[in-house]
């Protein structure tokens, strides 16, 4: 049994709150407890159905005017996996709830209301997914019985989509007729769809092969926290803690302690108090090596023969999350992993129009939402790889010093 | 070569390690609150894989109610002292003398808003910039869209709205003077969860948490033990049950449970099982209304 992490993209219109509902309601995630609360907002409302939008919807501005404003993370399991949806709003002003809640996911359900097939919000999704690099797309078409279940809809639709997906280099994409509100294809196959050969969307989820997307070439360790007990008896105990991001580390390993480029040797391997022959990732782990090297937080140890990039000058896509706009010229905090270092916008080359994926004229104030190609300046040499090449180590967050909020999500090109 | 994937259980103990060493590297004070209740134990768990052969780098804090059980104070106790960390005990009672609080009435007179006066004088006291709690997602609607670094104002006050976007592993810790931050490193794991992993890393707990007779009356449908702390009438319907918590709060909301669970294979069986939540069952304090855990959260509560 593993974990299954995947985001929602899509708005209420689409049935995204339904969709998720369902999938906890069918599955038997939800308790007695929770659904009498659901039905007894539900009677203040129209419908005479249970609302399973309502169990997502967690905030009482949600509630109040039936949207929603935020990720929220929920949790289902069943026999093969755990489940953790982040349900992310859809519409372009939440384009920063949405890469949030991307940039830990496995797996995208993308729904396309079947009456509307690929709009221009089904394009925006994919397009934020291929950025933040997804690895599995599914391709929900809902509201299937609105259009009499017709394979016809449905087959177009998918022919859209595959053309546009292939444009946007998305890998492994799969497609799924489905009406949430009834039911149909989400956790049993249904009977609906006689012309479909696929399987229910939890099975879906269940089978998708999740394992293989963690990286175990190239190993990147950034030291969070410097284990020293100066007892008596550990006089001389000095362990490395943090998590492999990617990759595998065996005790003998030549390593490279990043940015200050000093060699030395694995030593010895601890997981939690016991000594280990390896590591991978992502493993929580402390690491010992064989000389006495002044290691602290925010270095990087990594193979010698394989060494990330170091630089003190950074090509992104910045995500814009801030509602004070940023101007070429501001500085910043750059947090990336356990590393933070100041860091200046120099230049804005363009900005990306998310609907098309057309390089704009870069504005002169970038606005919240705005996804931008920026060069960035550290005041120190940053230790990264490319986005593409791996999320642990090509993402980083821009931090507003004055006001202390995370004002941007850069993917590191 | 054996193959190298971790299942669901390590997965979530190596993201809730790296959460533990994430406050240690970035904070100056940091305390982790601990009630000797079952997800608190686990995180002094969890922070003896993240932090052994070394010392904590924060000392354990108990609110106390002056309402809890006594088994539960008992084992915070007896675990502070087996694991040679420090614990700093502060009292709801002592707060209520000192500030002349108005106690709450009624039934079940619960400490749970005063709670938060006492946590807030804590954090002055001590200075600590962050505190380490085990709150789930999964546990209620406001906190499923909590960040695993949430920030307080000087009040201890949460803003739903103006919450910080938290991507990958990347957890942004900065404050300005005044402000504090909850980081909870259990944010992704469920009420399961949490016993799968009691079970296999054989975690000690108290033993409420498992059947044993009490004096309990029955109020609209929950079972509630009868304590000093709660005014009974004479039409209460008072009876000695078999029974186990499953969560352990103050003795006032905390309902317990009808079972014969002896073991945590057992309790694991009843919760598959069941078909009520964790809260549901067993907290009177959240049911006032729809939005009570929001409300409260926004005044400073954990």
């Amino acid at each position: 049994m593993d974990i299954l992490r995947f985001i929602t993209a899509g708005s209420v219109d689409d049935g995204k709150s339904t969709l998720i509902g369902r999938l906890l309601y069918d599955s038997k995630s939800i308790m007695i407890d929770q659904l009498e609360a659901i039905e007894k907002q539900t009677k203040n409302k129209k419908d005479g159905e249970i609302d399973l939008a309502l169990l997502t919807d967690g905030l009482r501005a949600e509630r109040e005017q039936g949207i929603t404003i935020d990720v929220a993370y929920k949790y289902f399991s069943t026999p093969k996996r755990k489940f953790i949806i982040a349900d992310a709003p859809g519409h372009v002003q939440y384009t920063r709830n949405m890469v949030t809640g991307a940039s830990n996911s496995d797996l995208a359900i993308i729904l396309v209301d079947a009456r509307n097939g690929v709009a221009e919000q089904t394009r925006r999704h994919s397009i934020i997914a291929s950025l933040l690099n997804i690895p599995h797309i599914v391709v929900a078409v809902n509201k299937m019985d609105l259009v009499n279940n017709s394979g016809d809809v449905y087959n177009n639709i998918v022919i859209e989509y595959a053309a546009f997906a292939k444009s946007l280099g998305l890998k492994d994409v799969k497609y799924i007729p489905i009406s949430a509100i009834n039911g149909d294809n989400i956790v049993e196959k249904s009977d609906s769809f006689p012309w479909y050969e696929g399987s229910s969307l939890l099975d879906i989820l269940e089978t998708v092969e999740v394992a293989n997307d963690i990286n175990l070439k190239d190993a990147r360790f950034p030291v969070q926290y410097v284990i020293r007990p100066q007892t008596e008896a550990l006089h001389d105990y000095r362990g490395y803690a943090g998590k492999l991001l990617s990759g595998v580390f065996k005790t003998g390993d030549a390593v490279t302690i990043l940015p200050s480029g000093i060699e030395s040797k694995i030593k010895l391997i601890e997981i939690g108090g016991k000594e280990i022959a390896e590591a991978f990732a992502p493993q929580s782990v402390v690491l010992h090596l064989e000389n006495d090297i002044d290691i602290s937080r925010g270095d990087t140890i990594v193979h010698s023969d394989n060494l990330p990039t170091s630089s003190n000058e950074l090509e992104v896509l910045l995500c814009w999350m801030d509602n004070k706009p940023l101007v070429a010229g501001n500085r910043y905090l750059l947090q990336h992993n356990s590393r933070i270092v100041r860091a200046v916008v120099k230049e804005i080359q363009y900005k990306l129009n998310v609907n098309s994926l057309d390089e704009e004229q870069a504005p002169e104030k970038v606005s919240l939402n705005d996804i931008v190609r920026a060069t960035i300046k550290t005041a120190s040499p940053l230790v990264f790889d490319s986005y593409k090449k791996l999320r642990t180590t090509g993402g980083a967050i821009l931090i507003d010093e004055t006001s202390n909020v995370t004002v941007g999500a850069c993917m590191i090109q | 070569m054996t193959e190298k994937r971790l299942d669901y259980l390590e997965q979530l103990e190596s993201e809730s390690i790296h959460i533990f060493r994430e406050v240690a590297g970035q904070f100056e004070k940091p305390a982790l609150l601990f009630s000797g209740g079952k997800d608190s134990i686990v995180l002094v768990h969890l922070a003896l894989k993240a932090f052994r052969p070394g010392k904590f780098p924060f000392p354990l804090v108990h609110i106390d109610t002056g309402h809890n059980f006594k088994e539960a104070l008992d084992f915070r106790d007896t675990l502070a002292a087996e694991i040679n960390e420090k614990l700093i005990v502060r009292s709801v009672e002592e707060t209520i003398k000192k500030k002349n609080l108005t106690e709450p009435k009624g039934k079940f007179a619960s400490r749970n808003a005063l709670q938060t006066y006492t946590l807030l004088d804590t954090i002055e006291e001590y200075k600590f910039d962050v505190l380490i709690g085990g709150a789930r997602r999964d546990e209620e609607k406001a906190r499923a869209k909590e960040r695993i670094f949430s920030v307080r104002d000087e009040f201890g006050q949460w803003d739903p709205k103006l919450q910080r976007p938290e991507l990958w592993n990347t957890y942004n810790g900065k404050i300005t003077k005044g402000e504090n931050v909850r980081a909870f490193p259990i944010s992704n794991w469920t009420e399961l969860d949490i016993w799968n992993y009691i079970r296999r890393e054989k975690i000690e707990l108290p033993s409420i948490y498992f059947a044993h007779d009490r004096e309990v009356l029955e109020h609209e449908g929950q079972l509630v033990a009868t304590s000093e702390f709660i005014t009974l009438e004479p039409e209460d319907k008072i009876s000695v049950k078999k029974v186990r918590y499953r969560t352990v709060g103050d003795m006032t909301c905390t309902a317990a449970v009808q079972s014969a669970a002896t073991t945590i294979d057992d309790i694991i069986s009843e919760i598959i099982a069941t078909k009520t939540s964790e809260r549901g069952e067993t907290r009177i304090d959240d049911k006032v209304s729809e939005a009570a855990m929001e409300d409260r959260k926004k005044n400073g509560y954990f």
